[in-house]
């Protein structure tokens, strides 16, 4: 059934029809409504959990850590500083191979404060550990939060959902709500074979040497580089993964098939943008535009950062011209991170596109349809040689250094 | 850009429903076949009473823009006080229209070459049997009125559905005095 709301609502309508067993979340804007609706669903019965308030998002990831140990589905949101106050939570619940599900609702770093959207703060944790899916729309954040209960127990790695902040948390449209029934059929219920439980006592996540020993039972046990080197081995298997969930869902529920990007115009383009999140679908106005105008572009958004589906991009990207890679991040003193990314993963290829990287809309500095037409216009005029200085959109009252 | 998407411009305090209202007309085209409606409140901190203004956009196809409305093609005015205070005619299309909560006749407001509708429909919210100064619903009658955009009827049902457990009868009865009594300049 198709209901109205903003994209926190979406979220958590999503959280609830997965059953989520235990929430804890500390409000920051702006995903303060996202946990306002949960702790609504569990107070008015709605949604069978328990809702525990907490004084930090450290605390709030510790709690999630706790209860996923001890074998329920734990869900957690933040946002910005939030999610970089829960950081050393983050690398244990990854590092204990914890499936919890968080929301990042996608908003600028302080110093000094915003509260507007960019994506800095999700893109920042890139290297933790934690598979990142991305929405472009309100059907996305839902469908992502179901699918990202599914692929974290799957293969027992947390899953952050990002969505921009704002622009789609506090944005209202349209999306198909689920039925619970079919829901349940997609997303069993959690039940590992290992947790933390009082009849069957059991050491979790103890000291572990940088040599294999033998454990209690003879057998030679790994050391931390081999548990890493798992974790490292089950996220590049987690993409084949999410794939074949990516399937099932789109089967059962009749949306998917772009697990990793979503090209529009692209199969006949010479030239593509690339960008993360909301502002993918915002391009696809101004590439209707261009195309009128008699310009073979096409957008593509990325919907999984980590693990990152290189060959899929590779794939998509060859024999392209020019690619323009626009980002709510930077790598500071380098580049996007995105564009970074896509540049190793056109490495191989024989004829290697042009890259541009353009930086915009920190801090919810507004991006305008033509400053986008206007760039794009530009790029493709000239592609010229590969930037790996980005130019920055929008500056005002200073000239952009480039160079 | 795209020409196919009706932009909305809603004006009102921090506090005066301005974000529901907009999101029942939403509801409303929604279910009349807009499968394009994208609602976008102000971002950022709102203040009680303070100014405030929400965007609406809709259409027959998906829409993909989510940046503020800067060139409406309606603006919808709960609060004529803020007449003063805000220039809620800023970037309104030629040929715009301009709904306004405030005593009859439209005449007496002029904004440029814009179409002028109004309501008072704070009188008709008392009249329908709500507390005075509940306008949201109210307001909403007069939009169905002077836009032909989406039916009465529709809206009513999505009034009813918004104010579940909140006087959904009256804040209904409201928008439908305020549609018959709603007055188009020339």
């Amino acid at each position: 059934m198709h209901i109205i709301e903003s994209g926190n609502v979406a979220a958590a309508t999503g959280v609830k029809l997965a059953r989520a067993q235990v929430i804890a979340a500390y409000p920051i804007t702006p995903q303060t409504p996202l946990t306002e609706k949960l702790s609504e669903f569990v107070e008015s019965g709605q949604l069978a959990a328990q809702y525990i308030p907490v004084e930090s998002e450290h605390s709030a990831m510790a709690v999630c850590i706790a209860a996923s140990t001890a074998g329920t589905r734990a869900f957690t949101a933040t946002s910005a500083n939030g999610l970089l106050y829960m950081v050393e939570q983050l690398h244990w619940a990854v590092g204990a191979r914890l499936p919890i599900v968080m929301c990042v609702a996608n908003r600028g770093i302080g110093a000094p404060w915003t509260v507007w959207n960019d994506q800095q703060d999700s893109m920042s944790q890139r290297d933790v550990g934690w598979i990142q899916l991305y929405a472009n729309d309100h059907q996305q954040i839902i469908d992502s939060v179901l699918k990202a209960f599914k692929l974290a127990q799957t293969v027992s790695i947390p899953v952050m959902v990002c969505y921009d902040g704002y622009l789609l948390s506090h944005t209202y449209m349209p999306f198909d709500r689920p039925e619970q029934t079919e829901v349940d059929a997609f997303l069993p219920p959690f039940a590992p074979t290992h947790f933390l439980d009082p009849e069957n006592p059991g050491n979790f996540n103890t000291v572990t040497l940088p040599d294999v020993r033998p454990g209690v039972d003879g057998t030679l046990q790994p050391g931390y580089i081999e548990i890493r080197h798992n974790l490292h081995q089950d996220l590049r298997a987690a993409l084949a993964t999410y794939e074949e969930i990516d399937r099932e869902y789109a089967e059962r529920f009749g949306r998917g098939g772009t697990p990793f990007v979503e090209p529009y115009r692209c199969d006949d383009a010479r030239f593509v943008a690339v960008a993360i999140g909301s502002l993918s679908y915002q391009l696809r106005d101004v590439i209707d535009q261009l195309r009128e105008d008699g310009l073979a572009i096409g957008v593509m958004g990325v919907q999984m950062y980590r693990p990152f589906p290189d060959e899929a991009i590779a794939r998509a990207l060859a024999g392209k011209e020019c690619v323009i890679v626009l980002e709510k991040a930077l790598s500071y003193g380098n580049q996007g991170p995105l564009y970074g990314d896509i540049k190793s993963a056109l490495y191989r290829l024989e004829n290697r596109p042009v890259l541009h990287n353009y930086i915009l809309g920190l801090g919810g500095r507004e991006i305008r349809t033509q400053q986008l037409l206007d760039v794009l216009a530009r790029s493709c005029a000239n592609p010229g040689e590969i930037e790996d200085t980005p130019r920055w959109i929008g500056l005002k009252l200073q000239e952009e250094h480039h160079g | 850009m795209r020409n196919d998407i009706i932009e909305i411009r809603w004006h009102g305090r921090g506090g005066q429903g301005a974000i529901t209202a907009a999101k029942i007309v939403a509801n409303g085209a929604f279910a009349s076949g807009y499968k394009g409606v994208v609602m976008a409140p102000t971002f950022g901190t709102e203040r009680r009473g303070a100014p405030v203004f929400t965007s609406l956009k809709i259409s027959r196809e998906k829409i993909y823009d989510l940046s503020p409305i800067t060139t409406p093609d309606m603006v919808v005015v709960l609060d004529h006080t803020l007449l003063e205070e805000v220039d809620v005619v800023a970037g309104l299309k030629e040929n715009g229209l301009v709904v306004l909560n405030a005593p009859p006749p439209a005449s007496a407001y002029t904004f440029g070459g814009a179409r002028v509708a109004v309501s008072d429909v704070t009188a008709h919210g008392v009249a329908a049997g709500l507390p005075a100064g509940i306008v949201n619903s109210g307001i909403i009658g007069a939009f169905a009125k002077a836009t032909g955009l989406v039916d009465i009827e529709i809206l009513a049902r999505a009034i009813e559905e918004e104010f579940t457990g909140k006087k959904p009868e009256l804040n209904a009865r409201a928008a439908r005095i305020a549609y018959e009594h709603t007055f188009i300049g020339e």
